[in-house]
């Protein structure tokens, strides 16, 4: 990572690999060879190695959480948040993001080459749970020489692995910010996720996973896609955006594309085809079905050994993960005794909120980085 | 509302100080921006953390370094295990909780001690705006109208002295101010606020 004059932070993906024949173990009892992880930082770890940061992306996101890569005009997913000044303040904390394996953005995942044939994954790639993307980044935070992790956050699916980072090792986080995301997936959460699945494997192009070198099933993936979008938004952030504004000068009498919420979701559809595979869409979902920190036991418990602080976050009108999941978690946290803020942000946004409310997120997190960094005793 | 909002030290905020253990575990009930958990960190080492219901007053929290959970006093004291806390704040906020008994109750469950300081609805002026004007008071103390006041009770010290004997509530400490003064004397006619430590 280099700065320029102008602010702009210059990014560059890498590569993490396990050395060749490790065998990484999944928590399906099941391993994976040669596991790559993509990743970047930003900023520089400090002599004492106590100023890390790992932050964790969502389903669709990737290593890219800030700054620009060469030639692109569009920064990483939380760019507002991540560098010089910035909530997560590069000038101070050393910020690393990794792709999840599972995902498609050069980590491991079902369209990466299984080195036993030489061919994609496709169906045969194992499948992968939030713990297993988390062990996957603790490899990597290893191979960076860190011990300790000043703080883990993610949104969505990335606050599963930030919870999960601190429940599986709560003596390497020093705190957790989780935001907009749950400890269990819900059976409305898991629900929307199989229409999205139903979609993919109901077009023909899929192919039961083997498509790689010819047609992709773009229409079910644009499908699920549009699903995702619904929950993504309120019902007033689609009000305000679209209302019932048409395309055209008045409606027509057919089923072409006419109100502009049909248009985009449509755009969002088509655009994210271009971009992400229809296989780590299943993978991944299905991880965060799968996820359930609290399994038969009770929340309590499964905080009992945590030794992190806590920063929780919510938005109001996030009816996919609304906040009373994370409050659970809140009591849970204050049962135990453990310093937890919470804040449930006011936004009209719905889940979107954690990549749109920039300014109150980072009003939140800055300082409360900086009073984490200080009792770590910097 | 509150005492004296000043920048320099509030007489409400040195008493309370004054009652609290050096190096004790604090939760303040309502701890607005958190100016007197600040206090309280700063000038008396404790931990301490606050609970708070209006979101600009969280992110001032947050600024001060401040442990905050965003939620109202009712629901948020059952989140709390059996005496976590070595002392529950409730610092001018007792009388817009929609349950003060069992407000009371529950945090005497999750504290060691309680303290609680509130405006003396019997103070002087009040009683003499009452007699002479008519009206139901408003004063530095209780400058709401009564149709937007957030205060949902309204007690005296009279009342919470009698409130503590029928509970079988022990009170420790009972500090008495007019404005920025100590009171001695007639404290339910003369004491615009008044801050008790009970214990049971």
């Amino acid at each position: 990572m280099e700065t320029t004059d102008a602010q702009i932070m210059v990014a560059e993906t890498k590569f993490y690999s396990t050395p060749p024949g490790e065998d990484f173990l999944l928590e399906s009892g099941l391993t994976l060879k040669d596991l790559r992880i993509a990743y970047e930082t930003y900023g520089k770890l400090n002599a004492e190695r106590s100023n890390a940061v790992l932050l964790c992306h969502a389903l669709s996101g990737d290593a890219h959480a800030a700054g620009y890569h060469k030639g692109d005009k569009k920064p990483g997913w939380w760019d507002p948040m991540v560098g010089p000044g910035k909530a997560f303040d590069t000038d101070k904390y050393y910020v690393i993001c990794s792709n999840i394996i599972g995902g498609c953005k050069g980590s491991s995942g079902p369209n990466s080459i299984n080195p036993s044939n030489g061919k994609p994954y496709g169906l045969s790639f194992p499948i992968v749970s939030v713990g297993d993307m988390v062990n996957a980044q603790k490899k990597l935070i290893e191979f960076l020489g860190i011990e300790r992790l000043l703080c883990v956050s993610g949104g969505s699916m990335g606050g599963m692995q930030a919870l999960d980072w601190a429940v599986r090792y709560p003596d390497i986080v020093e705190s957790c910010i989780p935001v907009a995301t749950t400890y269990k997936h819900s059976a409305q959460q898991i629900a929307f996720n199989e229409v999205g699945r139903q979609a993919i494997m109901a077009d023909p192009a899929w192919n039961s996973g083997d498509y790689y070198g010819g047609e992709i099933p773009s229409r079910g993936l644009s499908v699920a896609r549009m699903v995702g979008h619904i929950t993504y938004m309120s019902s007033e952030s689609m009000d305000q955006k679209f209302g019932r504004m048409i395309k055209e000068e008045k409606l027509g009498y057919g089923f072409t594309t006419e109100f502009e919420v049909e248009g985009y979701l449509r755009y969002r559809g088509d655009s994210f085809v271009k971009r992400f595979d229809a296989n780590s869409y299943l993978y991944i979902t299905k991880a965060m079905d799968h996820f359930d920190l609290q399994k038969d036991g009770k929340l309590y418990d499964v905080f009992k050994a945590s030794r992190s602080r806590f920063l929780v976050i919510t938005f109001s009108s996030d009816w996919l993960y609304p906040p009373v999941q994370l409050k659970e978690v809140v009591k849970a946290l204050k049962m135990n005794g453990i310093d937890v803020t919470y804040c449930e942000i006011s936004s009209n946004y719905g889940h979107d909120a954690f990549l749109l409310e920039f300014e109150v997120e980072s009003k939140l997190i800055k300082f409360f980085l900086e009073k984490t960094f200080q009792k770590a005793g910097r | 509302m509150a005492v004296k909002k000043k920048k320099d030290l509030r007489l409400d905020h040195k008493v309370i100080g004054d009652m609290v253990d050096r190096g004790s575990m604090v939760l303040d009930m309502g701890c607005g921006e958190g100016d007197l958990l600040e206090y309280l960190v700063r000038n008396k080492g404790v931990k301490g953390s606050g609970v708070e219901i209006n979101e600009d007053a969280i992110y001032m929290c947050v600024e001060k370094g401040l442990s905050v959970s965003h939620g109202d006093i009712d629901s948020g004291l059952a989140d709390y295990p059996d005496k976590l806390f070595d002392y529950i704040i409730f610092n001018q906020t007792m009388q817009q909780v929609k349950k003060p008994r069992l407000a009371i109750t529950e945090a005497l469950r999750i504290g060691k001690k309680v303290i609680i300081g509130f405006p003396n609805f019997c103070h002087i002026n009040a009683r003499m705006q009452f007699f002479f004007m008519g009206h139901v008071p408003v004063t530095t103390n209780l400058p709401y109208e009564w149709y937007d006041t957030p205060n949902l009770h309204f007690l005296s010290v009279k009342d919470f002295e009698r409130f503590s004997r029928k509970e079988g509530i022990t009170v420790e400490k009972r500090v008495f101010i007019s404005r920025d003064r100590l009171v001695g004397f007639m404290p339910n006619l003369l004491a615009s606020d008044a801050i008790f430590q009970i214990s049971k």
